[in-house]
C-alpha cells in the first residue's frame, strides 16, 4: 500500500523567455510511516515537488495519487477533506504564520476548519497538541513572535499532526535551526512517526540529516531523478555524478574514533 | 606568531525597546597575523556581534567596553596609500551603520586606550556636548591613527546575504573597481583591468561578461563569489565572512569554502570565518573559538576542539553534528517502516 505515488509529473516555468522544465519526469512512491528523503543542490526542483505533491501548484503532465485517489482530480469538498490529511512545514515558521496570531489561534484554525472539534472541545485539545509536541501548554497565550524559532517549529508540527495526516511534506523543516534544537525536533518526528504511522517528503539538502532520520532517498539533478534507493546504501556509495558531488560537499568531522 | 588584533574585555550591549541586551561579556582574544581562525556558536551568541565590532560597523547605539588593539606596525604596511575618502568600502545596507565613519574619533570602539566606565556610546543624542551634530571631522592623521583599520582597506567583509553588501543593479565590474580605484588610489582603466583579474580569481565563469553583470541576474553563490572579490580587492589583512555560504547549497558552499582557503593562502590574509557549523569550521581553520551566550568559553586548535574538547557545551555541540559516520537517529530509536 502506498500513500503518495507520483508519476512522470513534471513542471515547466520559463526562464529568460525559454521555457525549461523544473520538474521532470519524477515517479517516486511513498509507503504508510515511511521516510522519502528528497536531495538535490539549489535549483534542482525539490520545492516545486513538495508544492506539486500539495496541490499548491498543478504539474504540466503526470499523476498523483493520494491515498489510493487521483488527488489531481479532486476538487471542492473532497479536495478539503483529503487535504487534512497531507500536511506541510516549511523552513521559516515565522513566514508560515502571522506572527501577531497567537499560539492557540495557530492550532485552533485547522480544528474549526476541518471540524475537528467542537468549540467547547478545541481548547482541550490545543493542550494536548501542545504536549504532543513537547511544549508547555502555557505558551497557548503567546503570540508566535514571542516564542523562540525551535517552539515555533514545533507549533508547525503540532498544527500539521492537529488534523491527524497520513503524510507531511517538510521542505527544509530543521535546516534554520540550532544544532541542539535540530536534534530533538527530528526524535519528535521521529517519534510521532511511531506512534501515529505518519509518512514524511522530508527535503533538505543536508545528507547527514537524511542519512539519520529517511528510510529511502531520491537524488535530483536539474529537474530529474539521477538515482534513488535505500538512504544509507546510497550516501555510502553515490553512483549519480550529482550523488558522488553532493557526498563529497558534506563537510566531515575528522574525530578520532574514540571507543 | 604576532598578533594582528588583541581584542581584550570586550563588552557589547545593545538596547532594545528598553531592556538592555548584553551580546558579547569580555572577549579576551588574539588573532594572530596570517592564521585561519573559525568562530562558532548557536544562533544568538554573539557571533556577528563580534565580527561586527571588529569592523567597527556595530549600530552606534550599541555600547561597547573593552578594547581592540591592532598591530600598528602590520596594519601601516597596507595604509601606504592614503584612500581619498573614509568612506568604507562596502557600506552593508543597516541603516543604522551608514554614517559610521571608519577611522573618526567616533568610531564605536576607541583603540589602545581602555576607559574605566567601560562604555562608550558615540551616539549624540545621547550624549549631548561630547560630539556636536553627530560625526565629528576626522581627526588628522596622526600617529594614534595607524592602528585604526579602515574597513575595505585593511578588513575585507563578506556577508551571508551578498545583496546586503552589492548593489543590484551596477554592474559588479564597476563596483569592485570602484574599492581598487578607492583604497589602492588606480586610475580607472586600472581599477577595471583589477577587477577583471579579480574575478578571475574568484572563478566566475567569463569574467569578461560578468564585469558587465549585475548581481540581480546572477546566482547566489555566483553573487557571494562577487562579494569575495569585492572584499579583497584593496588586499585586506584581514577578511571576515560571516555565514558568508550559509545560504547556499552543500556543493556550492564547498566551493566557496575552497575558494576563500585558496585566497587567504596566496595573499596571506588573516581570515575570521564565522560559522553555526562546527564540521564546515573544522574544514577551514587551524583553531575554533566557540561562543555561547556572549562568551568565549573554548578557543584552541582546531584539532584540539574536535578531539579533546575542555568544555561540555563544545562537546554538545560536537555530539549533535549529524556527519555521514553518525548513528541514524532511526537505529537510535528502534524504528522502522
Ligand atoms: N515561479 C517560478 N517561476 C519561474 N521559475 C521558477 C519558479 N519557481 C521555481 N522556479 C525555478 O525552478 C527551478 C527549481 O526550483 P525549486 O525551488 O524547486 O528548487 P529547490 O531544489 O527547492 O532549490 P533550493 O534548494 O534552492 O530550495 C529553479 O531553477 C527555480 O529558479
Ligand atoms: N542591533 C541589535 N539590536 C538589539 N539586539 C541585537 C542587535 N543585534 C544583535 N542583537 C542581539 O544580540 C545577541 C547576539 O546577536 P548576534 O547577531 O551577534 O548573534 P549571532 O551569534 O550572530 O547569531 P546568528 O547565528 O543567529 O546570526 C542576540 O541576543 C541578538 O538578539
Ligand atoms: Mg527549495
Ligand atoms: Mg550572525
Amino acid at each position: 500500500m502506498t500513500v503518495l505515488a507520483v508519476s512522470n509529473l513534471s513542471k515547466r516555468y520559463r526562464r529568460g523567455g525559454k521555457p525549461f522544465a523544473a520538474v521532470d519526469d519524477v515517479s517516486f512512491e511513498i509507503g504508510p510511516a515511511e521516510t522519502l528523503a528528497l536531495a538535490g543542490p539549489s535549483g534542482s526542483g525539490k520545492s516545486t515537488i513538495a508544492r506539486l505533491a500539495l496541490r499548491l501548484l498543478e504539474p504540466d503532465a503526470g499523476r498523483i495519487q493520494f491515498e489510493g485517489a487521483d488527488f489531481l482530480a479532486l476538487s471542492g469538498a473532497a479536495l478539503r477533506a483529503r487535504r487534512a490529511r497531507l500536511q506541510m512545514v516549511f523552513q521559516d515558521p515565522l513566514a508560515a504564520f502571522n506572527p501577531r496570531s497567537i499560539v492557540a489561534r495557530v492550532l485552533d484554525d485547522p480544528l474549526r476548519i476541518h471540524g475537528i472539534a467542537s468549540r467547547s472541545e478545541r481548547p482541550r485539545r490545543i493542550a494536548a497538541l501542545l504536549e504532543r509536541v513537547g511544549l508547555d501548554a502555557g505558551l497557548a497565550a503567546r503570540a508566535i513572535h514571542e516564542i523562540s524559532g525551535g517552539q515555533r517549529q514545533r507549533v508547525a508540527i503540532a498544527r500539521a499532526i492537529a488534523t491527524r495526516p497520513s503524510l507531511i511534506v517538510l521542505d527544509e523543516a530543521v535546516s534554520a535551526l540550532d544544532v541542539s534544537v535540530r536534534g530533538q525536533i527530528l526524535e519528535l518526528l521521529l517519534d510521532l512517526q511511531r506512534q501515529e504511522r505518519i509518512a514524511y517528503l522530508f527535503i533538505s539538502h543536508d545528507l547527514g540529516v537524511i542519512r539519520a532520520v529517511a528510510h529511502r532517498i531520491v537524488i535530483l539533478d536539474a529537474g530529474r531523478v539521477a538515482e534513488s534507493g535505500d538512504a544509507r546504501t546510497v550516501i555510502a556509495s553515490p553512483q549519480s555524478a550529482i550523488g558522488k558531488a553532493l557526498v563529497a560537499a558534506t563537510p566531515r568531522l575528522n574525530r578520532i574514533k574514540t571507543p | 606568531m604576532t598578533a594582528l588584533l588583541s581584542i581584550r574585555d570586550l563588552t557589547v550591549r545593545y538596547r532594545r525597546g528598553g531592556v538592555e541586551v548584553t551580546a558579547l561579556k569580555g572577549i579576551s582574544l588574539d588573532v594572530e597575523a596570517g592564521e585561519r581562525l573559525a568562530i562558532i556558536g548557536e544562533s544568538g551568541s554573539g557571533k556577528s556581534t563580534l565580527a561586527l565590532a571588529i569592523a567597527r560597523l556595530l549600530a552606534r547605539s550599541a555600547r561597547v567596553g573593552g578594547t581592540i588593539e591592532w598591530s600598528a606596525s602590520l596594519l601601516q604596511k597596507s595604509q601606504s596609500v592614503t584612500p581619498p575618502s573614509g568612506l568604507p568600502a562596502i557600506s552593508p545596507a543597516r541603516g543604522e551603520i551608514g554614517s559610521l565613519v571608519a577611522g573618526s574619533p567616533s568610531a564605536t570602539l576607541e583603540t589602545g586606550e581602555s576607559r574605566d566606565d567601560g562604555l562608550i556610546s558615540p551616539l549624540a543624542g545621547e550624549m549631548p556636548g561630547r560630539v556636536e551634530g553627530g560625526v565629528p571631522e576626522r581627526r588628522p592623521s596622526a600617529i594614534g591613527d595607524n592602528n585604526i583599520p579602515l574597513l575595505g582597506r585593511d578588513i575585507g567583509f563578506v556577508f551571508q546575504d551578498p545583496s546586503s553588501s552589492l548593489d543590484p543593479v551596477m554592474p559588479v565590474g564597476k563596483q569592485i573597481a570602484e574599492v581598487a580605484r578607492t583604497h589602492l588610489n588606480l586610475a580607472w582603466a586600472d581599477a577595471y583591468a583589477k577587477a577583471k583579474t579579480l574575478l578571475e580569481r574568484v572563478r566566475l565563469p567569463d569574467p569578461e561578461a560578468a564585469l558587465r553583470a549585475c548581481p540581480h541576474q546572477l546566482s547566489g553563490g555566483q553573487k557571494q563569489r562577487v562579494a569575495i572579490a569585492a572584499a579583497i580587492a584593496a588586499g585586506p589583512k584581514l577578511l571576515i565572512a560571516d555565514e558568508a555560504t550559509s545560504a547556499l547549497d552543500t556543493i556550492v558552499q564547498a566551493e566557496i569554502v575552497s575558494l576563500i582557503r585558496g585566497l587567504v593562502t596566496e595573499d596571506g590574509m588573516t581570515l575570521a570565518f564565522i560559522s553555526h557549523d562546527i564540521a564546515l569550521a573544522a574544514t577551514l581553520a587551524e583553531r575554533i573559538a566557540v561562543l555561547r551566550h556572549g562568551e568565549l568559553i573554548e578557543l584552541g586548535e582546531t584539532d584540539q576542539i574536535l578531539n579533546a574538547p575542555r568544555h561540555a557545551y563544545t562537546r554538545t555541540l560536537l555530539d549533535a553534528h549529524l556527519g555521514l559516520d553518525a548513528k541514524p537517529l532511526l537505529d537510535r530509536q528502534g524504528a522502522s517502516a
